[in-house]
């Protein structure tokens, strides 16, 4: 089968995203769900925020690398879900362009206890109109919340789902994807979220 | 333990040819953009002309005999994504790989999503 973008000798390859702060659990879920063991790919990025040119001399340049983890789930034999957790330090924003290029969703994972570490990546996923889930890693010791209280907190726009995972077991980190393709599915029926009229907040 | 987050620092083992040096500096590829999930295959071609060929190419054309995606060819050759996106566009180039590149209207196909969701449930 086709989607009209492969002759059929590569499958369709779609990715969803990982979200979210340092420490977060990104690589757990990523672990969780693929069929090979988490690999890692980096980048060598020259002085921040500077064009990368080398070939203008043979001086030495800082460089730095930033790696990032991905995993693999084939759904069948002509489709296959990769997964990336995507580098959440400011400094390597730069690189979020690129790996969301497409995407087919971003799941945002967040900490209660820390929710103030997810704000960048929901500010950026909601400007760029791709769509995202929030989920909840339940760290042991996490007080309970209230999911009202949390998208408060969050201001989230109430069709954008919130679910609560452990990111360590593979069924619940599952469920988080499920969830987040039906979102995407719902997104592509209607459209890019829109702010509500009432406000994005409940 | 998240540890996507942390630069790798250092390498015990680190190449004496700094990689970017590998492709002699080059950091665009040439052609349309790759993306972490474009599917390169080799082609089934009579044996390539090696005399411009560095060994690292020859390694993904062996790698990618099957489909295999720009993430996972760097991942496994152990170079940084921008080095194996401009070797890779030099396959193409000659005409070595094809690279089958996600069209943005994937996003959207709701046959596609379905299916991934259906596939996903299955796990």
């Amino acid at each position: 089968m086709g989607y009209g973008d492969s002759d059929g000798a590569a499958p369709v390859a779609v990715k969803i995203l990982i979200a979210g702060g340092f420490g977060v659990g990104k690589t757990t879920l990523v672990g969780a769900l693929t069929e090979i063991m988490p690999l890692r790919t980096e980048e060598e990025l020259s002085g921040p925020g500077t064009g990368i040119d080398l070939t203008t001399g043979v001086e030495a340049k800082r460089t730095t690398t930033v790696a990032m983890d991905f995993g693999r789930i084939t759904i069948n034999t002509s489709l296959v879900v990769y997964l990336f957790g995507m580098p959440g330090q400011h400094r390597f924003w730069f690189m979020w362009d690129d790996l969301s290029h497409g995407a087919l969703g971003v799941i945002v994972l967040a900490d209660v206890r820390r929710l103030a570490d997810c704000f960048p990546s929901i500010d950026y996923f909601e400007r760029r109109k791709t769509p995202f889930i929030v989920a909840l890693n339940c760290f042991a010791g996490s007080r309970s919340y209230d999911e009202a209280e949390v998208r408060q907190a969050l201001d989230l726009d109430a069709r954008i789902p919130i679910v609560r995972c452990d990111a360590r077991d593979r069924g619940s980190s599952r469920d988080v994807l499920v969830t987040l393709v039906d979102q995407a599915i719902a997104v592509a029926e209607s459209g890019p979220l829109l702010p509500s009229a009432s406000g994005s907040s409940l | 333990m998240d540890l996507s987050d942390e630069p790798r620092r250092g390498n015990w083992f680190s190449p004496v040819v700094r990689p970017y040096a590998l492709v002699r500096g080059r950091t665009k590829p040439a052609g349309d953009r790759l993306d972490v999930i474009s599917m390169a295959y080799a082609l089934r071609v009579a044996v390539p002309d090696q005399t411009d060929l560095e060994p690292e190419h020859l390694s993904l054309l062996q790698r990618c005999a099957i489909p295999m995606s720009v993430a996972e060819l760097a991942s496994g050759l152990d170079l940084p994504l921008g080095v194996v996106r401009v070797l890779l566009a030099d396959l193409r180039e000659r005409e070595l790989v094809r690279i089958d590149r996600p069209t943005p209207n994937r996003v959207t196909d709701i046959r596609l999503l379905r299916e991934v969701a259906d596939g996903l449930r299955r796990l």
